[in-house]
């Protein structure tokens, strides 16, 4: 944190000056580590062993914060009597098919109810990273459950989560993840401590958690520990997603992926959306408690956003215009795609693959083979300059004569020459006034776009394709200004939050929605930041001016809430958890919630409101379920559904490991999403043979001088100077074994590629014992590329492509490779070296590691025997 | 110049009878640095704006001298930021004014091995010609069992996530009702 997120950090070292304690967990010593009190070295890719443990640790000695467990999770939840556990199944949760390696996940469904009311079977929500969905709201379960509150009931959840961790015992916690039991037990003793009625303790991650085959069960660990110590919807607890790009949290509010609409509505599927209705209610689930019972309001209101007067209820709002989705069309299904010639054009928005993805080559390939690239940046960057100066020019593979892509580089408005807001970590809109225009031809996308429309608009005027109705019924009348003719953010931001259609009044809260077409909104949980026809997220009004809270500084969604679940900081009856930790209750005098924040909690609902038997929707929400979101109004240390890879968090080797799993007999994620395609080979694992042709873990991630890919940092003097070149970190001992020395070169070889560094020896790395052997670990920066002011190999053409099934994100912090001195060879020398380790490792012929290894106990540690 | 301007113009003197003992402040000012004004006084005029690399959101005050910016600073109201701002949040100034910038189109036609020039208007014709022409060439009606469609999978887009909202609202708009599917972010990576 203290290196990528560092003015974030300074309120980790004001919570320290105040006693706080602060550990540091992470594969290499860092500038956060040089701050904490204690720092823990893990072999990448092994957080939830060492996350389980710590749920272990709280179970075995009911350290549990049993009033808020048993009153706000669903610990007391019966599980039916059809689930299997992976303590049964060498790792295998019940319900896995082996055809299409996904779950069924009926069995894991809870007492009484019939079935989990997903449309979508399992194989259809991996191609569709259904699992984004749920970043607003729970996957869809009935309200109504069997409870036992004592907690004895074996089958109630809080007794299966003993039994599925009973194995994260401190001597494995060290045996998976090399981390010593003194340094375990350090950590587990000062977060229990730390959590309670008086105190809370707060979980901060990053992409080091995401970027992983089994990523959204590395959150859901941290989440239930979290649940289980009483630390959600507190003051000073959560789980912290610090997002690392500006509008990343924007970027999927207002998505721009192929899977998702504003406001977490999911893009239409071909075959389970054919109709409005059965779109909403698949969102709704007719029946199920809390406020996704509005989702046919919040559809409604984002089609009328969208085609305006043409919406109407004798149309379904123009539903039929929606494309619809067949299976997986995301960014690493595309690029193998341009690699097979189906995509003829690219849009490139502020965003440099070329780099930034997992596998550059694959990338570069793809880009090589269009009919046309469209970059827009403030940089020429890789991706506008693959087909001159790509490492494949060198060997070869791409020939500028021969490369057919036709390449518009059109240059991009800075964030002082536009207007506009970012969301940043913490939901929070911050409009940014406009300083400056933008320099040349230099315009923002929101220019872009609107004038791109325009044009199509233009061009298609007397079309009478049924098709392209709906491009020219669009609302796309937004007022320009200025000499660019730049459109009016404030105009869109207004769409965007919504407002009344007869009188124009913009609205100041999603319950103001209508699902008539009288009122429009473009991202319903984005309703309340133009409330009262002012632009709440500019909003400036000087910290010191203001509560802790802030509330007056830019605006949160939803409704300028700033903790979520804030129902939790109080008790059941209403009252705070200790007065020190009082943030949100109930005042009993005036009969509504009150407190430093908005309550997420109907403000007039009192804790004793228990709802009918029947009743649905908001009103399904007993008054002390501050999980609102929740079918069952519950946080869930079990997931009955919606998570793909299991109901809870299981450790599985990252796909490409030395080690053979410690944990169960079943390697890797059974349920990862895998590409067979010839560009995508992977290194061996065990049990596969030849894994030790690649004996080294290496990781990547950023230093406080660079951004992302370079674009933004490798162009601007003061940073290029700072960090100028690309280097390994590798531990004396392992520069020793490999010949390596300091300030020398060295050359990292994975099965995609080889790539060179300059070395730095230093004990910031440190080889770990695991499993009775000694591992080493590399480490990179990803931020290195052929342009810009300072140049160097890039660390993500060593990855290969496996995503996490959830939310289809790469596996790309962790991964295996081979290390040699020097500098890599150049030209047809490299792509003979890469083939020469495939063929050492058995791969020439891509196989793929077997998804199911549960048949074989053929590894000296597997102790289901 | 007077003996005694002269003596009170060594600092020294100023170190040890002014306000100043330890010499690091007023009592070591030259002329030349007494003559400096900030450019954060000069400005003709300051936008509140937010830094865009991370997503901590550090405040910033964007200063402008002659329609160019002159200066970015912390912004020092921010209860987030309190004025901060780590390595990148302080050079961007030399971000948006940097040399490197492109500021103009650039084309590379097929096959072609040098970039050329091109007129941003031309360049947005071409780029909706093609739009509409892969559209064409690749647009889906219907399912193999009727069911609508709808759309292209011959277009794609990645999108950076220092995009803003209102520009990720009509990027989607867009793309949405022209059928193409594959709109990708940096949020997926
Ligand atoms: S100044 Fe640094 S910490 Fe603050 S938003 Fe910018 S990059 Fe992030």
């Amino acid at each position: 944190m203290a290196e990528a997120h560092p003015v974030g950090f300074q309120w980790v070292m004001e919570a320290k000056r105040r006693g706080a304690k602060v550990f540091h967990v992470d594969p290499r010593f860092t500038r956060t580590s040089a701050l904490a009190d204690s720092y823990l070295p893990i072999r990448a890719g092994t957080d939830i062993a060492l996350l389980g443990g710590v749920v272990r640790y709280i179970l075995d000695n009911e350290l549990d914060f049993r009033e808020y467990v048993v009153a706000y999770t669903n610990a007391a939840t019966i599980v039916t009597e059809e689930y299997a556990d992976t303590e049964d199944m060498h790792g295998l949760f019940s319900g896995f098919n082996d055809d299409n390696a996904t779950y069924d996940q009926a069995s894991w469904r809870y007492e009484g109810h019939s079935q989990n009311r997903t449309t979508r079977d399992s194989e259809t929500q991996r191609e569709t990273a259904a699992g984004l969905e749920n970043e607003s709201h729970g996957a869809p379960v009935g309200g109504e459950t069997e409870r036992d509150e004592t907690l004895q009931h074996p089958r109630c959840v809080y007794q299966i989560l003993k039994r599925h961790f009973a194995r994260y015992t401190p001597e494995m916690v060290e045996r998976v993840c090399g981390i010593p039991q003194e340094k375990f037990f350090e950590l587990a003793r000062a977060w229990t401590e730390n959590s309670g009625r008086d105190r809370t303790g707060m979980l901060v991650y990053s992409v080091g958690w995401t970027q992983h085959s089994v990523g959204v069960q590395y959150i859901r660990t941290g989440a239930i520990i979290q649940l289980l110590l009483g630390n959600v919807g507190r003051p000073g607890g959560g789980v912290m997603a610090l997002r690392g790009h500006a509008s990343i949290q924007g970027s999927t509010d207002i998505p721009t992926l192929f899977n998702l609409l504003p406001g977490y509505l999911p893009m239409p599927h071909h075959a389970n959306h054919p109709t409005l209705d059965e779109w909403v209610d698949s969102i709704a689930h007719p029946g199920q408690k809390g406020f996704w019972g509005n989702a046919r309001t919040y559809g409604v209101n984002l089609l009328k956003a969208y085609w305006g007067d043409a919406a109407t209820a004798d149309n379904d709002y123009c539903y039929g215009y929606m494309p619809r989705m067949t299976g997986d069309h995301g960014t690493y299904q595309q690029v193998l795609d341009m690699i097979d010639g189906k995509i003829k054009g690219y849009f490139l928005l502020g965003q440099n693959p070329a780099v930034g993805s997992a596998h550059g080559r694959a990338q570069r390939l793809g880009m090589a083979n269009l009919d046309w690239l469209v970059v827009r940046d403030l940089f020429m960057i890789e991706s506008a300059t693959f087909w001159q100066n790509a490492p494949e020019i060198e060997t070869g593979e791409i020939v500028p004569e021969r490369c057919r892509t036709e390449v518009f580089f059109l240059p991009a408005a800075s964030h002082v020459e536009k207007e506009g807001t970012f969301t940043q970590t913490q939901r929070l809109l911050q409009w940014r006034e406009k300083a400056v225009e933008p320099p040349g031809d230099a315009r923002s996308e929101l220019w872009f776009f609107y004038h791109l429309g325009r044009v199509i608009r233009e061009r298609l005027a007397t079309s009478t394709k049924p098709r392209d109705r709906a491009l020219l019924d669009l609302a796309w009348d937004y007022p320009t200004h200025g000499p660019t003719v730049e459109p009016s953010a404030e105009a869109v931001l207004r769409e965007i939050n919504g407002y009344d259609v007869a009188t124009g009044r913009p609205l100041a809260s999603f319950t103001e929605m209508k699902d008539d077409g009288s009122t429009v909104g473009g991202c319903w949980i984005y309703t309340g930041v133009y409330a009262d026809g002012v632009n709440q997220a500019a909003r400036r009004k000087p910290g010191s001016e203001q509560s802790l809270v802030a509330p007056e500084w830019g605006w949160a969604w939803p409704a300028n809430r700033r903790i979520l679940y804030n129902r939790a900081s109080a008790d059941p009856d209403g009252n705070p958890w200790s007065e020190r930790k009082r943030y949100i209750w109930w005042d009993a005098d005036k009969s509504e919630w009150t407190g430093y924040d908005v309550p997420d909690f109907e403000k007039t609902k009192p804790p004793s409101y228990r709802p009918a038997h029947d009743a649905s929707g908001v009103a399904g929400i007993a008054g002390d379920d501050p999980f609102i979101l929740q079918g069952d109004g519950k946080g869930w240390l079990y997931a009955p559904t919606g998570v793909l890879d299991g109901p809870m968090p299981t450790h599985y080797e990252p796909v490409e490991s030395p080690v053979r799993n410690p944990l169960y007999r079943q390697q890797a994620n059974p349920t990862r999403k895998v590409y067979t395609h010839p560009i995508n080979t992977l290194n061996p694992s065990p049990p596969q043979e030849h894994s030790q042709v690649f004996p080294y873990v290496f990781t990547v991630s950023r230093l406080t001088e660079h951004h992302t890919a370079g674009g933004m940092s490798r162009t601007v003097s003061p940073l290029a100077e700072l960090q100028p070149e690309m280097f390994v970190e590798v531990s004396p001992e392992l520069a020793a074994l490999r010949g390596l020395s300091h300030l020398g070169w060295a050359h990292l070889v994975t099965s995609r590629a080889a790539v060179e560094a300059k070395v730095l020896v230093t004990d910031r790395v440190t080889p770990l014992r695991v499993d009775g052997r000694i591992i080493h670990q590399l480490w990179l920066p990803y931020h290195f590329g052929y342009e810009g002011l300072v140049t160097g190999d890039s660390a993500n053409d060593l990855f290969g492509i496996t995503l996490d099934p959830n939310v289809l994100i790469q596996e790309s912090k962790v991964g295996t490779c081979d290390v040699r001195p020097g500098r890599r060879p150049r030209g047809q020398d490299l792509v003979d070296l890469v083939v020469d380790y495939r063929r050492r490792s058995g791969n020439l012929v891509h196989r793929y590691p077997p998804m199911v290894t549960t048949d074989v106990a053929d590894s000296s540690s597997d102790q289901e025997a | 110049m007077g003996v005694r301007s002269w003596f009170e113009g060594w600092p020294v003197y100023r170190q040890l009878t002014g306000t100043d003992p330890l010499g690091r402040g007023a009592a070591a000012k030259s002329d030349g640095s007494r003559a400096l004004t900030a450019r954060t006084d000069t400005a003709d005029s300051m936008a509140r704006s937010v830094c865009p690399y991370c997503a901590v959101g550090c405040g910033q005050r964007v200063f402008v001298k002659d329609g160019q910016v002159s200066q970015i600073e912390g912004d020092p109201d921010s209860p987030i930021s309190r004025g901060r701002l780590c390595p990148k949040g302080a050079a961007s100034k030399s971000l948006v004014t940097s040399p490197l910038r492109q500021t103009t189109v650039r084309y590379r036609r097929p096959y072609g091995t040098e970039w050329e020039d091109l007129d941003l208007d031309t360049a947005l014709n071409m780029i909706a010609d093609r739009v509409l022409a892969a559209r064409d060439e690749t647009w889906e009606d219907v399912d193999a069992e009727g069911r609508p469609l709808n759309r292209t999978l011959g277009i794609s887009s990645l999108g950076g996530a220092t995009l803003d909202n209102e520009e990720n609202y009509l990027i989607k708009k867009l793309f949405t009702a022209m059928g193409a599917l594959q709109i990708e972010n940096q949020a997926r990576i």
